[in-house]
């Protein structure tokens, strides 16, 4: 070996290093052997060693998500890179920056069906924002510095590189980190337009019932994007709405927040955005979760738009101002504007438009009965936000009924605080998650929200969380169903529960202590309290397996294929039959 | 107002000429048509080469169709993809020039063989191969002028048919120079 040349693998771990990474996730395997003999006793990253490959991505997007930087993931060639989809895919759909290594038999047998042998980038093209196979052991550097930038520049997204064992074995020269991007990767203008800053200004000063509503953008763009968020809705004093993925860019606290809009958002949000005269969407992409019946969205209001992604404007909602950008650099510019204009223009008086929603707010859309000894699982989210909240909490969950709960009865008063499979809605993505998250904030507490149906995808994670010493909260709200699948069928199927049923589920007390953690099981609700809090003091990991409520349904909801004013409260106002083009959505 | 209400009044589908610039390199063109097969674009004629070997650039020409909305969204899913530099919209920037070259195969014999080389000769075609059952043919210009010699051909006997699918460049002295050396 010459002098100044370094294997691909060392190389590659060099680049990792120089793009500030201090943690991989990951699963070892043939194809990535060379890279993990370059990982052994390497003092700058800390390799976490998870129970499958899927729980690496997710538990990069949790490291991601908490901490603003980009996640990292190793996995082996062929089942290593497969198992790695679905993560990829989450993140792809959530915008979040991640670098995946995959190793790939090596280049002179690519396309021969060696054995671990799969079509990695092939498969993963659709799911990643880029993807790259390397073949010449020159550009490795240069593509791995790229990855970074692309993965994290404009709209975040996960990039794969697949890595053939030859190319980590082969000699290479390291080549240092450029400086400069050659390619805005995202076209998007960094020159604002001021023109139209005046203008949406000038729309939202004048507006009489403007609404702002912000989603998972403004958490990518950073803090500041949040900080300037709340400067614009306090300046304006108007209301405020927040996605799932938004949720914490303005403290739950702040009197215009109206709470989570969308199919499970607050009656006050939904009808906000229903009737309103001006309506801005910072960082946010119209889901469908949001807009509910799109010809009947927001009839009547002037749309502005802003996002770091071009094609989301305009993709469902044609809106009237698009503004392309990062949401603080635009934020900044907006809330200067306004501040300008307002010592020359009066603000529209608002009063009229306040008492209308807090008419609605009387409505208490969240409101629920805690009667009997049952734990309602509301009950159980409001208390666990109570006993919490004086601590640096950051939540994960999973996908479900209780999803939404925590959504809906858990207060975020920061970005980067609450982490969810928003966009493709993964069950599983929880457990590992909160693994990043307590990865990346080992002082803090972190608590996964969990289903019981969900728990069980990635429960192997345990072993990783014990392994790791991770004193991770896992908070079942047990109700032995699919919940929210069973409500689907109650809804929508005339009740016929069609294997949505939990069956031949662990004792999840029994199972904590088989991996050596303490379990916890609750069931009146006199006892709930005490069980939260006894589940914060206990130094370790610890399981709560909350047994609530069976049958309880989540709501307010937006039905399938109705529109947000067409929101029902509870069972008794499901008289309405889901049209068939409701039932059709998913 | 949202696109649905705008939806209702049915908007008219334009066929558009887009021209790409990207990075030769394997996976641009499997992302470029993926895009199109996910997101449910279609795709009337494709046509991919080399145009510059030293920056390693590859010209797409593309033709798709769709209302306003649809093509707008197309450039810009389009500029998300990373390999690919420029998108331009030919159809919609003004003159250009749209020509493709066709490769026709008949199988003929008799009377028929005089009728098509006279058929050729006004169409302008060229004859590649001829044996005493067949001719090859070669044509190039607007696709509706390929279609029109394509329909004749077949009509006088068994035909093949190879064509490479549009190719573009806008009309007049305006170039990509300096949008290529930012790249
Ligand atoms: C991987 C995956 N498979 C299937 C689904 C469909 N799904 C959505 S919610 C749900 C039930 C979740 O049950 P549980 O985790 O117990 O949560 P609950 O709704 O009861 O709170 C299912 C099956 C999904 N979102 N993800
Ligand atoms: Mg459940």
């Amino acid at each position: 070996m010459t002098l100044n040349y370094i294997s691909g693998a060392e190389a590659v771990i060099k680049a990792l290093v120089d793009n500030e990474v201090e943690v991989i996730f990951g699963y070892p395997g043939g194809a990535v052997l060379p890279l993990y003999d370059a990982l052994f006793e390497n003092k700058k990253i800390k390799h976490i060693l998870v129970r499958h490959e899927q729980a690496a991505v997710h538990a990069a997007e949790g490291y991601a998500r908490s901490t603003g930087k980009v996640g990292c993931v190793l996995v082996t060639s062929g089942p290593g890179a497969t198992n790695a989809i679905t993560g990829l895919t989450d993140a792809l759909m959530d915008s979040i920056p991640i670098i995946c290594l995959s190793g790939q038999v090596p280049t002179h047998l690519i396309g021969t069906d060696a054995f671990q042998e799969a079509d990695t980038t092939g498969i993963s093209r659709p799911c990643t924002k880029h993807n790259y196979l390397v073949k010449d052991a020159d550009k490795l550097c240069e593509i791995i510095h790229k990855s970074f930038e692309i993965a994290s520049s404009g709209r975040p997204g996960p990039v794969l590189i697949d890595l053939p064992k030859d190319i980590q074995l082969s000699n290479v020269k390291y080549v240092n980190k450029i400086s400069k991007i050659k390619k805005n990767y995202n076209n998007n203008s960094s020159n604002i337009d001021e023109n139209l800053i005046n203008k949406v200004a000038t729309l939202l000063l004048q507006a009489e019932r403007p609404i702002i509503y912000g989603g998972g953008g403004i958490v990518n763009s950073g803090p500041t994007a949040s900080k300037l968020l709340t400067e614009l809705v306090d300046t304006l004093d108007c209301p405020v709405t927040l996605t799932l993925m938004g949720l914490g860019c303005v403290p739950n606290t702040n009197k215009n927040f109206l709470g989570m809009l969308g199919m499970h958002g607050t009656y006050e949000a939904n009808l906000a955005m229903h009737n309103c005269d001006v309506m801005l969407n910072v960082g946010a992409r119209f889901d469908d979760r949001v807009t509910g019946r799109l010809n009947a969205f927001s009839p009547n209001s002037k749309k502005v738009h802003i996002d770091v992604d071009k094609s989301s404007i305009n993709k469902v909602v044609s809106v009237d101002y698009g503004i392309v950008g990062d949401c603080k650099e635009i934020l900044l510019a907006l809330v200067q504007e306004i501040k300008k204009l307002h010592n020359q223009k009066k603000i529209k008086s608002k009063t009229k438009w306040w008492s209308q929603i807090n008419h609605w707010k009387d409505r208490d859309s969240l409101g629920f009965k805690q009667i009997g000894n049952n734990i309602k699982p509301q009950q159980a989210i409001k208390s666990l936000y109570e006993q919490t909240k004086n601590f640096d909490t950051y939540i994960t969950t999973e996908v479900g009924q209780h999803q939404m709960w925590a959504a809906q009865y858990f207060g975020f008063s920061k970005p980067n605080h609450w982490m969810t499979s928003g966009g493709l809605g993964t069950m599983g993505y929880g457990l590992p998650s909160s693994v990043g998250v307590q990865i990346a904030h080992p002082k803090s507490l972190v608590i996964d929200i969990s289903g019981e149906a969900s728990f069980l995808m990635n429960m192997q994670e345990l072993s990783t969380i014990v392994q790791y010493k991770l004193p991770i909260k896992i908070f079942i709200l047990n109700n032995e169903w699919m919940g929210m699948v069973r409500q689907w069928q109650e809804l929508n199927h005339g009740s016929r529960y069609s294997e949505s049923y939990t069956a031949s589920l662990p004792d999840f007390v029994k199972l904590a202590e088989s991996f050596g953690i303490y379990g916890l099981r609750v069931d009146n609700i006199n006892n709930l309290e005490a069980t939260i809090d006894e589940m914060i003091n206990i130094k370790g990991p610890v399981i709560a397996d909350i047994r609530v409520e069976k049958e309880e349904n989540c709501f307010p909801m937006i039905p399938s294929g109705a529109a947000h004013n067409e929101m029902i409260l509870s069972s008794d106002d499901n008289n309405k039959d889901t049209s068939n083009e409701g039932l059709a959505l998913v | 107002m949202s696109v649905y209400q705008k939806n209702e009044v049915v908007e008219v589908k334009t066929s558009r000429t887009l021209s790409l610039v990207v990075d030769n390199q394997p996976g641009t063109l499997a992302r470029v048509i993926g895009l199109f097969s996910g997101r449910g674009y279609n795709i009337e004629s494709l046509n991919v080469t080399e145009i510059d070997e030293i920056r390693n650039l590859s010209r797409i020409s593309l033709v798709t169709r769709g209302t306003s909305n649809t093509i707008e969204q197309i450039k810009s899913q389009l500029l998300r993809i990373v390999p690919v530099h420029i998108v331009r919209d030919l159809t919609l920037e003004g003159p250009f020039i749209k020509s493709e070259l066709a490769l026709v195969k008949l199988v003929v014999k008799g009377a028929n063989r005089v009728e098509a080389l006279r058929i050729a000769e006004t169409f302008r075609a060229r004859t590649l191969d001829v044996t005493l059952s067949s001719f090859v043919f070669e044509l190039t210009g607007k696709p509706s002028k390929l279609d029109a010699f394509i329909d004749l051909m077949r009509s006088l006997g068994d035909t093949e048919v190879s064509r490479t699918g549009v190719s573009a460049i806008s009309r007049g002295d305006k170039t990509e120079t300096k949008l290529l050396d930012q790249i």
